[in-house]
């Protein structure tokens, strides 16, 4: 009697786990659609690459182009890549390849802290220190006169954000190359850069370039610590000293005002929908390409 | 000869220099939240709600944003727990290795794991017009459950997996359930890593601005039912930062300050958990 109830409630609890797993994968499906619905209305009346490529933020005159705001995205997102590749980079082979056990011990809760950081206080340094510092000191030695508020200001704070998440992968990374390839790479009279450069960087580079696409994710969809610093002008900037205006700062900053104009709300919808979509096709590739590396489907 | 040396030398000094930089960065932004915030910091502070509105008002402390933030992480912590645990157990114990569910489920999350706060910010809010909530401390605890719930789900399964298979072997062996192996033998197995597992995501959920902006709102008060708006720390400093009253923007500082410190704590702890968890695996 006991048995039969116990192995009863394996099953009911199996059933309600599968539930529970089936739904909860379908969570990003989910998202998807509801992000696609509540765009429907703008798109039912503009075509996706007038309102993608159109430059016209006017939405009080029902103008919505969001092409100042994918730009400023754009170019924030690329001004943190540029500086945190090769800083995060160097960092995780020293760490991988040549750092002693205690500094690689020592090193993992403090790249841990740093990943978990929450955004606006990432926010707060990039306005007490690296506006000012463009302010003061950057922006005269290339005789730019600026707010400091700028693609460079994002860019650095984001660089930063960003520079962990590489580490990280790029660490696991490292440790899937075999020893016994640098081993005989040395055996040959290899230098251990030569080493690094030939042998782990080559076997190494789909990895790196997963990492460095999962850090790239991480910087397009960053919201907070960028509308703190970027300085939310919509326009399409030329400089890095210019303002940008990310699409995550323009949804975050106009969530009050939209529903009482008509398709302000299905427009600022859209944005999230592709910066969804954008970050999706990143994360799914590199994820994809990381778990070849780590040998199949685990 | 000397040509490789150097560049050895050279590329070694470029290694140290970057991740010499990146902890020098990390002490940088702790500075600047500790000089800003200690002089910030006084009793009445941590006690008292901020009076004559959040943004103008120059009396009073961050206390709704305390208590929020902690209703708003920890609710949506518990919430993504009660889904997260079983989804893992199943996932690990019920599902065949490498069936589809598994795979699929594995992946999602970790590409959810990337998916912006933002967006999830926007999703809750479409989903609170859909069910027709304000902005409330329940839309603030469905969105960041939701904000956490990969995050919590990939930790566990880590932690289930390192457990050894021979031990739901012996469990099965005497005739245990799935369901009895998966409570009494691996569970409590994995119990520190599991908890370790919350406390990530808790940190997670607690710093997270852009998802709790549309859903949970802002307001003066400690929230006193589920369907009031509730402050949450980071919003707290985002808002109050962008005033031009030096009072209020203490208020943003000491809100830094304490989130800084509650992030410092749960890493710490999940980080001596997942070291126990270690040690007290049978191997």
């Amino acid at each position: 009697m006991g048995n039969r109830r116990r192995v009863l409630a394996d099953r009911i609890a199996g059933r309600f786990m599968l539930l529970l797993s089936v739904s909860s994968g379908l969570l990003i499906c989910v998202m998807a659609w509801a992000l696609l619905r509540r765009s429907l209305p703008i798109l039912a009346v503009k075509p996706l690459s007038a309102v993608l490529l159109s430059d016209d933020w006017m939405p009080m005159r029902g103008a919505f182009g969001l092409f100042p705001f994918i730009m400023g995205t754009i170019w924030v997102t690329a001004a943190a890549v540029l500086i945190a590749v090769p800083l995060s980079l160097l960092a995780a082979v020293y760490l991988s390849e040549y750092a002693p056990a205690a500094v690689r011990s020592a090193a993992a809760p403090l790249v841990d802290l740093l990943a978990g950081i929450p955004s606006v206080i990432y926010g707060i340094w990039g306005i007490l220190a690296i506006v000012p510092l463009i302010k003061n000191r950057v922006g005269p030695l290339f005789g730019v006169h600026a707010t400091g508020y700028s693609v460079l200001a994002g860019g650095v704070v984001l660089a930063v954000m960003i520079a962990p998440v590489i580490i990280h992968v790029a660490a696991e990374v490292f440790a899937a190359v075999p020893r016994e390839m640098r081993e005989a790479s040395l055996a040959l009279g290899a230098t251990r850069w030569q080493t690094v450069r030939h042998v782990v960087l080559r076997r190494a580079r789909a990895g790196l370039f997963a990492a460095v696409g999962l850090g790239f994710s991480r910087a397009f969809g960053e919201t907070m610590a960028v509308l703190m610093v970027a300085g939310n002008v919509a326009r399409v900037p030329s400089s890095v000293f210019d303002p940008a205006y990310p699409l995550p700062a323009l949804i975050a900053n106009n969530y009050g005002e939209m529903l009482s104009i008509p398709l302000y709300d299905a427009a600022l919808m859209l944005a999230a929908l592709v910066l969804l979509l954008v970050v999706l096709v990143f994360n799914v590739v590199s994820r994809i390409v990381l778990i070849r590396i780590e040998g199949g489907l685990r | 000869m000397d040509r490789r040396r150097a560049e050895e030398r050279l590329m070694v000094a470029l290694m140290i220099g970057s991740a010499v930089v990146m902890l020098g960065t990390l002490c940088w932004i702790l500075a600047v939240v500790l000089v800003k915030g200690l002089p910030a910091m006084r009793l009445s502070m941590l006690i008292r709600t901020p009076s004559g509105g959040f943004y103008l008002g120059r009396e009073g402390g961050i206390l709704n944003a305390i208590v929020g933030s902690l209703l708003v992480a920890g609710g949506a912590t518990a919430l993504a727990a009660l889904v997260a645990v079983p989804v893992v157990v199943y996932i690990n114990l019920y599902a065949r290795p490498g069936s589809w569910i598994a795979v699929w489920t594995r992946f999602s999350f970790d590409v959810l794991w990337g998916v912006p706060s933002i967006v999830y910010g926007a999703f809750g809010f479409a989903l609170m017009l859909r069910l027709g909530v304000r902005a409330s401390l329940l839309g603030g605890i469905l969105t960041v459950a939701c904000l956490v719930l990969p995050i919590m789900c990939r930790a566990m399964d880590e932690v289930i997996r390192l457990v050894p298979g021979e031990l739901a072997d012996a469990a099965a062996a005497l005739g245990a359930t799935r369901l009895q192996t998966a409570l009494g033998v691996v569970a409590r197995q994995a119990m520190p890593g599991l908890v370790t597992a919350v406390l990530i995501a808790f940190g997670r959920g607690i710093g997270d601005a852009a998802s709790v902006l549309f859903t949970a709102g802002f307001s003066d008060a400690v929230p006193t039912s589920l369907f009031r708006p509730a402050a949450t720390l980071p919003l707290a400093i985002f808002f109050q930062l962008g005033t031009p009253f030096p009072e209020v923007q203490e208020r943003a500082y000491a809100s830094a300050l304490i989130l800084t410190a509650v992030i410092l704590a749960v890493s710490a702890a999940a980080r001596a958990l997942a070291g126990r968890s270690a040690r007290h695996i049978v191997r």
